[in-house]
C-alpha cells in the first residue's frame, strides 16, 4: 500500500488511457476484481428468487465489477468519473449502461428505483479534496444523500473499500449513518494482511433484523469490528504475563516443535488464509532412519 | 444509452426542483439485442415512470407502446411484454442530448454514454 493512486492524482486524471488500458489487460487485478464484486453481490443479500434486478455500480471503471453482475443476470447501471475508463468499457462490450458521472456531486437517479448498489475501491476517493472546491465531507454527504433517495427501501449498498486509516473509515461510515442508512463495515480475513478486505454494508431505511451486518469470512464466528478489539486485549493480557514469567521458560528448544506446536501454526496459517496442508496421522511425524 | 437509464436519469444541477424527464435529442440511434426476461419486466413495471418511457420512445421513432399507462393485467400478455422490453432495454441513444427540463441545460452523449458531470458553480 505504500503508492496509493488517491495520493498521486483525481481519478478522471489518474485513470487516463494508458492506465485504464494496464488496469484492464492485468488478469491478477481481473481476478481480484471478478472475486471482489462476487462477494459484494452475496453480501447485497438479494432475494434468492432468480429475477434480476436493476443495481449501480458505482466506480465501474471498465466494467470488470459490472461482468459479473451481468454473469449473475442483473441489469446494471455503471457510473465513472474516468472516460477512458468508460472507454475500455465500451470496448469490452459490457452489457450494462454506463454514465460519466462524479458520485461526489449526487448521483443523477430518480427516488427508490435501484435495487441494489455495489462499488469496488472507489468510495475511498471521496475522502480526498482534489480541487479547491472539494470538500470531502459535502461530496460524502452528497453520495449517500443522493444514495439514499435513488435506493429503494430496504435496499442494500455493498461497497468494498481501502481506507487509508480508521480517521477514513469513520468519516465514511458516519456520512452514511447521517444519510439514514444502517449497517456497519464487514471484514474479510482480519488476520491477514494481503487478504484482508473491508466492505461498508448499508441498508435503506430504519434498522431491523434483515439490515444487521453480515459476518465477515475467516474470523471463527466471532464477528467484525466489537469482538476484534476485544480479543487484541486478550492478547495484550497475555504479553504482560509472558513478561513476568522467567526467562529460562520462555525460551522454545527444538523439542518444543511437537506435533500440537505444529498444528497450532498450521491452524494459524489457515486463519491468515494461506494455503496450508491438511493435517494427517502423518502430520509432525518423524522420518524413517534411513533418510 | 437505454431507455430504462433514460427513465431513472434526473438533473441535478443546483436550484432544480424537478429534473425529470430529460428531454431527449436524438442524432442516432441503435438497435442492441438484450436477453429477454419475462420476471425482470414485470418487477420494473411498476418503477418505470409510463409517460417518460412513452414520450422517449416516440423521440426515438417507436411509437407501438400504448398513449395511457396501462394497469397490471398487460403483464400477462407476451406481446405487451415484447414491446415493453423493446422500448425499455434494446433502443438505444447512441449520440445527441439529454436536456434538463427546468434550465434547459445539456448533457451530451457521445457513443452511448451521457455526460452528467456538472460544472463547479451547478453543484
Amino acid at each position: 500500500m505504500s503508492s496509493r493512486p488517491e495520493l498521486q492524482a483525481p481519478p478522471e486524471i489518474f485513470y487516463d488511457d494508458t492506465e485504464a488500458r494496464k488496469y484492464t489487460s492485468s488478469s491478477r487485478i481481473i481476478e481480484i476484481q471478478a472475486k471482489l464484486s462476487e462477494r459484494a453481490l452475496e453480501l447485497l443479500a438479494l432475494p434468492d428468487d432468480g429475477v434480476p434486478r436493476l443495481l449501480l455500480d458505482i466506480g465501474c471503471g471498465s466494467g470488470l465489477s459490472g461482468e459479473t453482475l451481468s454473469e449473475n443476470g442483473h441489469q446494471w447501471i455503471g457510473l465513472d468519473i474516468s472516460q477512458s475508463m468508460l472507454d475500455v468499457a465500451l470496448e469490452r462490450e459490457v452489457e450494462g449502461d454506463l454514465l460519466l458521472s462524479d458520485m461526489g456531486q449526487g448521483l443523477p437517479l430518480r427516488t427508490g428505483v435501484i435495487d441494489g448498489a455495489i462499488s469496488i475501491s472507489a468510495i475511498q476517493w471521496l475522502c480526498n479534496a482534489d480541487k479547491s472546491s472539494h470538500e470531502p465531507r459535502l461530496r460524502l454527504k452528497a453520495f449517500f444523500g443522493s444514495l439514499y433517495r435513488c435506493l429503494a427501501r430496504g435496499a442494500k449498498a455493498a461497497f468494498q473499500v481501502y481506507p487509508e486509516n480508521v480517521a477514513q473509515r469513520e468519516l465514511i461510515l458516519s456520512s452514511a449513518m447521517r444519510a439514514g442508512f444502517a449497517g456497519g463495515v464487514v471484514i474479510d480475513y482480519p488476520h491477514s494482511s494481503k487478504m484482508r478486505k473491508e466492505f461498508v454494508v448499508l441498508t435503506c431505511g430504519p434498522p431491523s433484523i434483515s439490515s444487521s451486518v453480515p459476518q465477515g469470512k475467516g474470523q471463527d464466528g466471532e464477528s467484525c469490528s466489537d469482538d476484534e478489539s476485544s480479543g487484541d486485549e486478550e492478547d495484550q493480557t497475555v504479553c504482560i504475563s509472558d513478561r513476568h514469567r522467567p526467562r529460562k521458560k520462555q525460551k522454545v528448544t527444538k523439542k518444543g516443535r511437537t506435533r500440537q506446536w505444529i498444528l497450532k501454526r498450521k491452524e494459524k496459517g489457515r486463519r491468515k488464509g494461506n494455503v496450508v496442508p491438511r493435517d494427517t496421522k502423518y502430520t509432525g511425524r518423524k522420518r524413517k532412519a534411513r533418510f | 444509452m437505454k431507455l430504462l437509464t433514460h427513465n431513472m436519469l434526473t438533473s441535478t444541477v443546483k436550484g432544480v426542483v424537478n429534473g425529470f424527464p430529460l428531454r431527449i435529442e436524438v442524432e442516432k440511434t441503435l438497435e442492441k439485442q438484450v436477453d429477454f426476461s419475462a420476471d425482470f419486466l414485470r418487477n420494473l413495471f411498476y418503477k418505470v415512470d409510463w409517460k417518460a418511457l412513452v414520450e422517449a420512445a416516440q423521440t426515438m421513432g417507436y411509437a407501438e407502446l400504448p398513449e395511457e399507462a396501462p394497469d397490471s393485467t398487460v403483464l400477462e400478455s407476451e406481446d405487451f411484454l415484447k414491446k415493453f422490453h423493446y422500448a425499455l432495454l434494446e433502443l438505444h441513444l447512441e449520440e445527441g442530448n439529454l436536456v434538463c427540463p427546468e434550465t434547459g441545460r445539456k448533457f451530451p452523449v457521445t457513443k452511448g454514454i451521457p455526460n452528467m458531470l456538472l460544472h463547479e458553480d451547478e453543484v
